[in-house]
This record gives structure tokens, sequence and C-alpha cells, in this order.
């Protein structure tokens, strides 16, 4: 067994498990955003807003954004394993997407807080 | 018909780097011959020209090449099959190369090594003879059993390319899945263990280039994908 590994599942079972489920709420996600855009002949601020202002709204935006850091989290963990052999630049790669998710998350977040 | 040859050259006593040598054979209109018929009757002009080989007929894995671009048995792949009018031989892809077409297999081996090949039975249910299995259990093994480890898929396979010390590879997880679903087989738990780490299955992402090249028709994509679900059921 290989026990040296920095990514966000406990093992590559728990990666697994994570990568597809949250691709399946970014499935949602996407599928529901399309359907706004092309059911809302005109996307006004106050439509915007009062999607925005339904709880159910915001929790599964929340969620979304959560889905992208943990896929992008360990997609990108497997993706620099493989072509960075390097360990300190992979390492700083690593520690560069990762924060970069962070600030999604929390831009996401007080962005819904605010509606 | 002449056929000409471009054969990947390297004996690192002498050679600096790595080079590519043209060799042209006369094979008579109207024949055919396997790739390494061609080859030993080359090393009859180039005694140095260096390749293994052992059965010659498809059953000891040993003369694994990259023919024109894809891994195959020298032995069991004809001329006529390759059909190009250079025909373009260099070692299996992904490891170090010991001479020639000569390539070192340790990484490989190692990798074999680690999913345990070989029947673990904890003695607690001891039949009176022996361990007998019905023909379904039996039939499970099928289209495991019959690799010979030539190493054509794990040195196809990229993922094996990038992590050849961590992810086991195709020819090793195919060996896994046969021990996994063998009836006679006790340490199944024990062998998940050591399997559901980030690396050592997980690596594959069903590319199926190991699919593609297997010389005996195997399909390792197939396996791993029961060891993933395997995996999975003891997990959720
Ligand atoms: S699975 Fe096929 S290609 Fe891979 S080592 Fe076995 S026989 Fe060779
Ligand atoms: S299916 Fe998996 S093991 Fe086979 S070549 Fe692709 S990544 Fe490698
Ligand atoms: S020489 Fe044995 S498999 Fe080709």
């Amino acid at each position: 067994m290989v026990t040296n590994v920095a990514t966000l599942g406990r093992s590559g079972v728990h990666d697994f498990i994570l990568i597809r489920a949250s691709a399946i709420v970014l499935a949602f996600y996407s599928i529901f955003m399309m359907g706004f855009f092309i059911t809302t002949p005109e996307v006004s601020f106050e439509i915007w807003h009062g999607l925005f202002s339904n709880l159910a709204m915001q929790i599964f935006t929340i969620l979304a954004v959560v889905a992208v850091l943990f896929h992008a989290w360990i997609g990108i963990w497997q993706v620099l394993t493989d072509y960075v052999k390097n360990s300190q630049l992979r390492g700083l790669l690593q520690f560069l997407f990762t924060i970069t998710l962070f600030v999604y998350v929390t831009a996401v977040l007080l962005t819904v807080w605010g509606v | 018909m002449i056929q000409k040859f471009s054969i990947y050259r390297y004996n690192p006593d002498v050679d600096a780097k790595p080079y590519m040598k043209d060799y042209e054979l006369d094979v008579p209109e109207g024949s055919d011959m396997m790739v390494l018929d061609a080859l030993i009757l080359l090393k009859e002009e180039d005694a140095t020209l260096s390749f293994r080989r052992s059965c010659r007929e498809g059953v000891c894995g040993s003369d694994g090449l990259n023919i024109n671009g894809k891994n195959g048995l020298a032995c069991i792949t004809p001329l006529s099959d390759v059909k190009a009018k250079v025909i373009v031989l260099r070692p299996l892809p992904g490891l170090p190369v010991v001479r020639d077409l000569v390539i070192d297999l340790t990484q490989f081996y190692t990798q074999y090594e680690k999913i345990k090949p070989y029947l673990i039975n904890d003695g607690k249910e001891q039949p009176s003879r022996e361990h007998l299995q019905s023909i379904e259990e039996r039939e499970k093994l099928d289209g495991l059993y019959e690799c010979i480890l030539c190493a054509c898929c794990s040195t196809a396979c990229p993922s094996f390319w990038w992590n050849p010390d961590k992810f086991i590879g195709p020819a090793g997880l195919l060996h896994a899945y046969r021990f996994l679903v063998d009836s006679r087989d006790t340490a199944t738990d024990e062998r998940l263990d050591d399997l559901q780490d980030a690396y050592s299955v997980f690596r594959c992402h069903g590319i199926m280039n190991c699919v593609d090249v297997c010389p005996k028709g195997l399909n390792p994509t197939k396996a791993i994908g029961s060891i993933k679900s395997m995996l999975l059921q003891r997990a959720v």
C-alpha cells in the first residue's frame, strides 16, 4: 500500500467517492442554471436577486462551490502527481491551487451571505 | 522483397546515447515470417543486436517489443500484419533499457510481487483431501490466469509510465483480481486493504491501452473495474 499521499480523501476509495459525488452535484447545478437561462427570457437584477434570495438556492450554490473545491482538489492532486516530478515544485503548485479554491469558496459564501 | 527495419540500439558501455540503426532483410516473395524470426536472421548478420526470447511461440512472455508504435510479442506478430515499408522496433516504453531491445523489468516485477501472487488460505476450513472448486468458481478465473506477464500492457499504460513505483499497473492488477475471486483464497480483506490507497488501483483512469495491446486478448481494465467495485462495496 502507498501511504505518502497529500490528497483530500483518506484513501483512494474515499477520493473516488468524493470525486464522483461532487461531479453529480456539479452536473445538477449546471443543468439547473442552464434551465434557468433558457426559461428566463430576460435576466433582470430583480429576477437574479429573487433567485438567490431563496434559501434552497443559496444552499445549492454553496454546495456546488464546495463540490468544486473537492473535485478540483483531488483532480489537481492527481494531475500534479502524474506530471510534476519535483516534489517541492509540486507542493508549491498544490498549495497555490488549493488556496485559489478556498478563495472561490469564501467569495461565494460572502456573496450569497450578502444577498 | 526487401523488408526494411529501423531498430533501437543502445549499449551503455560504448554508446553515449541511443540511436536507430537501419537493417534490410530479404523476405522471399509470397512468404511470411514472425518479427522474431526476422530478428534472429538479422542477428546472424549483426551479432551485437540484443533481444530477449525463449519459447518463440507466445507462451513465455519474454519478447515483448514496441513494434511500429504498438506493444506486442515479436514471436507471434507476422511481418505481414505490421504492413509497413520500414518496421520500427523499439524496447517496451517507460522502463530502463539494459541494452538494445532488452529492458530492466525490476519495477514491473516489484509491483507484481506487491499483490502477493499466490494463494493464501488460513486453513480454518480444511477439506479432508483437497480444495475443490465448482465449475462456476473455476470459471471466474478465466481471462485472468492466462496472463504470461509479458509487460506489454503495463508499459503501454500512461498511469504506469508516470508512477511505476506506486501504481501496480494492469498486469499486476489482473493477477490481484485473479486471487481476489479465487474461492480457495481467504485473504480477500487483507488484499483489498493493500489496494485501497490513492495509487495502487485508483491511478487507473480507464484509458484501455492495456486491453488494446494484450497479445493474449485479456482485459485488465475489466478486472480493475471489478477490484474498484469490491473496494467500493466494502466502503459504503
Ligand atoms: S495482461 Fe496481457 S499484456 Fe499484460 S502482461 Fe498479461 S499477457 Fe501480457
Ligand atoms: S485502463 Fe487503466 S491500467 Fe489499462 S492502460 Fe488504462 S490506465 Fe492503464
Ligand atoms: S518468445 Fe516466448 S512469448 Fe515470444
